[in-house]
């Protein structure tokens, strides 16, 4: 291919757009439904004791689409994998589509390709059908990818957030916060510089590794957008259950603290990409503990607090003084202060 | 792994608590003048702390907060100007100013670039010598050396494309107006750290010697506001009425002569108007006469508006702790964070927000 940027003419449906598909999302890609290249793939569902099935769709659009950590096609295979892994599914197939802007570098995209083929062999699933547009330039900032998975959920696993139970275990699996401090500070924007790089991991073996010990866990999320503190209070509202957290077990890293102290950000609303968290049956909740640190994702994984029939609805937090505040979900954007 | 705070302070402030409980034998109001204080007072569960006697009032010491509609409009004015990139502190994003904000003037395409250091925008207007660069600086006199260094920089490397619109306020003279107006119930003062890094103790005195009301520099730490709170009570159990340091560890009793020479090379006071407070005398700060060329109000023709606030805001009742955020009609319904009416529910160390954020149900 003598084009080293993507032109209108990738996306026009001839020549260009079959070689674009042929020489990159092919071969990287590369599984039996996807080579057929008919108009959907054709996959096997696994028979037994799983009859229902868990669908999802995100779309992903990140500036810089490179970070430490990750980059926007390892988080597109990574995301869609969490959604169908915090339901209790196994993943059967993803499918990837792509609007590329004219003057993307195709190097860049070969990047981002390798990367999630990389993410999704770490999560032992395939990208079995995909699609591409372009827009003219200017119409997008390089790429977005939106992605769909489907699983099979096992028959003994029911996860929801109406489930969270009085006496619940909540459980996080690592320090919370890095995947948005990591690509603020690869903005450049604030001149910050540091060590964190985004968390950004596909959680479905780690999600299996605590089922295995436990089939009975009532609620599993991935705190990406909004936070820890949007999803406690999502399991609070839909269940109808208090939610107590001690802050002092909260783990985050001291350069992720630093930053929120230097911007006023509050850490329990910063995105995640790699961690969960879990409600789970109280007497379970040293073994689900254990299963979790035993498996590498979730090594700095610890119970934070736990799940009340006081404060229905409500998320409240044991401050290291010995005061409490309500943890509200994240309304609007948090932006820096000034002192 | 858990670098929340400090690790001694689950045992620590429980017996400043007791101790706290021990003096508050009478009601005491007490106002955290900085907005930060507020912010860490709701995080921290303080408020849940304090014994029924002791009230904590949040008081005027939010930048953001402070600058009235019209300096905002005037930022939004320049925003509008072709080849013009304004910079400035993310917090001022949302303010609204009578009919826009930047936020909604970055959604049109206008370049607003949010800064964590008045340097960087000197940076940017290197960076774009075709643009024309202004840094709208809004801040009390923690971010006023830094202004200074970057006026000073600017000037330093002949950055002729930069300019700052300035909306800089000095706390002392708020407070000395605030106290004047008579109107507010204050018995103590938990005074900002941080500005106090700067201007040292000496401008709060006249708070003990003209007004007879104690004052305590304090840090932000929830150890810090704990005993900073102590230490008021402690006076006047023994009948003192001083400012005393409790943040000593950063505070120097005369604070940073450095950092005040280079404010005071690059700017003089001028009276100032604040929102609630009105016109204050000498509590602003504008360009000395050596770097005028860099004023964003002399360079581009900028009126100032006199915007009447939106009826029913109490916005400037709450800057001066005479009405709680609560007790405004428009709090959490017509006014949320996400639609803010008045700029205490836009700063995230608003008064409004922190009651809004932190507060609700959460008190007592």
């Amino acid at each position: 291919m003598k084009d080293k940027r993507i032109t209108l003419s990738h996306g026009a449906g001839g020549r260009l757009s079959h070689d674009l598909i042929e020489e990159y999302f092919v071969p990287c890609f590369d599984n039996d439904p996807l080579r057929a290249l008919d108009d959907s793939a054709v996959i096997p569902v696994q028979s037994g004791q799983a009859n229902r099935l868990a669908f999802t769709t995100d779309s992903y659009v990140v500036k810089p689409l490179f970070f430490p950590g990750g980059d926007i096609g390892r988080l597109a295979i990574c995301g869609t994998v969490n959604d169908l892994a915090m339901a209790g599914a196994r993943p059967l197939g993803l499918t990837a589509s792509f609007i590329l802007e004219e003057g993307l570098s195709l190097e860049d995209l070969k990047q981002v390709l390798v990367s999630m083929k990389g993410a999704a062999a770490e999560a032992g699933v395939a990208v079995v059908a995909g699609d591409t547009k372009v827009v003219e330039h200017g119409a997008a900032e390089g790429l977005y990818i939106t992605t769909a998975g489907i699983g099979q959920i096992p028959d003994n696993v029911t996860i929801t957030s109406a489930q969270a139970k009085p006496g619940d275990a909540v459980m996080v699996s690592g320090p919370i916060g890095d995947h948005e401090i990591a690509v603020l500070m690869a903005r450049g924007e604030f001149s910050l510089q540091g060590e964190v790089e985004s968390d950004c991991a596909p959680l479905n073996s780690l999600v299996q590794a605590m089922l295995k010990v436990c089939p009975a866990i009532h609620s599993l999320r991935d705190p990406t957008r909004g936070g820890l503190a949007t999803v406690l209070w999502e399991i609070a509202q839909a269940s109808g259950k208090g939610v107590v957290v001690e802050e002092g077990a909260v783990p985050i890293r001291k350069e992720v603290k630093g930053v929120c102290d230097l911007l006023g950000f509050d850490p329990y609303y910063l995105a995640n990409e790699g961690k969960l968290v879990a409600f789970v049956p109280e007497k379970e909740a040293a073994k689900v503990l254990k299963a979790m640190q035993k498996h590498p994702l979730g090594k700095e994984a610890t119970v934070i607090g736990k799940v009340t029939l006081g404060n229905p609805g409500k998320v409240l937090l044991h401050t290291p003084i010995g005061g409490h505040r309500l943890l509200e979900p994240l309304s609007g954007e948090q932006f820096p202060r000034i002192c | 792994m858990n670098p929340h705070n400090r690790p001694d302070e689950g045992r620590l402030a429980p017996r400043l608590i007791e101790e706290i409980t021990r003096l508050a034998d009478s009601p005491m109001r007490l106002m955290e003048v900085c907005g930060t204080h507020t912010v860490a007072i709701f995080r921290s569960g303080i408020r849940s702390m304090l014994p029924p006697g002791v009230e904590l009032i949040s008081g005027p010491g939010c930048p953001v907060c402070v600058t009235p509609a019209g300096e905002i409009d005037r930022a939004i004015a320049l925003s509008r100007r072709e080849d013009m990139i304004l910079a400035t502190f993310g917090d001022l994003m949302r303010v609204p100013g009578s009919s826009s904000s930047l936020q909604e003037e970055r959604a049109q395409g206008r370049a607003v670039r949010v800064i964590l250091s008045p340097l960087d925008a000197v940076k940017i207007a290197e960076e774009h010598p075709d643009k024309t660069v202004c840094f709208f600086g809004v801040g009390f006199e923690t971010t006023s050396p830094a202004i200074a260094a970057a006026v000073m920089e600017a000037q330093r490397k002949g950055c002729n494309n930069f300019y700052l619109l300035s909306s800089q306020r000095l706390i002392p003279p708020a407070m000395r107006a605030l106290l004047s107006a008579g109107k507010v119930n204050i018995d103590g003062f938990i005074l900002p750290g941080h500005v106090s890094v700067v201007i040292g103790k000496a401008p709060y005195c006249f708070l003990a010697e003209e007004f007879s009301l104690p004052g305590v520099i304090t840090g932000f730490e929830p150890l810090d506001i704990l005993e900073g709170i102590y230490l008021l009570l402690r006076q006047r159990k023994e009948g003192r009425t001083e400012i005393e340091i409790q943040y000593s560890r950063v505070v120097q009793k005369e604070g940073n002569p450095r950092a005040r020479g280079i404010m005071g090379e690059v700017f003089a006071p001028v009276d100032a108007r604040w929102r609630g407070l009105g016109t204050i005398p000498a509590s602003g700060l504008a360009l000395r006469d050596g770097f005028s060329q860099m004023d964003a109000t002399q360079a581009f023709d900028l009126p100032l508006q006199d915007i009447a606030e939106t009826p029913g805001c109490l916005c400037g009742e709450v800057l001066q702790g005479l009405v709680r955020p609560p007790e405004c009609s428009l709090f959490g319904t017509r006014c949320t964070p996400e639609d803010p009416v008045g700029p205490c529910m836009v700063s995230t160390e608003g008064s409004c927000a922190a009651y809004y954020k932190y507060g609700r149900g959460n008190e007592g």
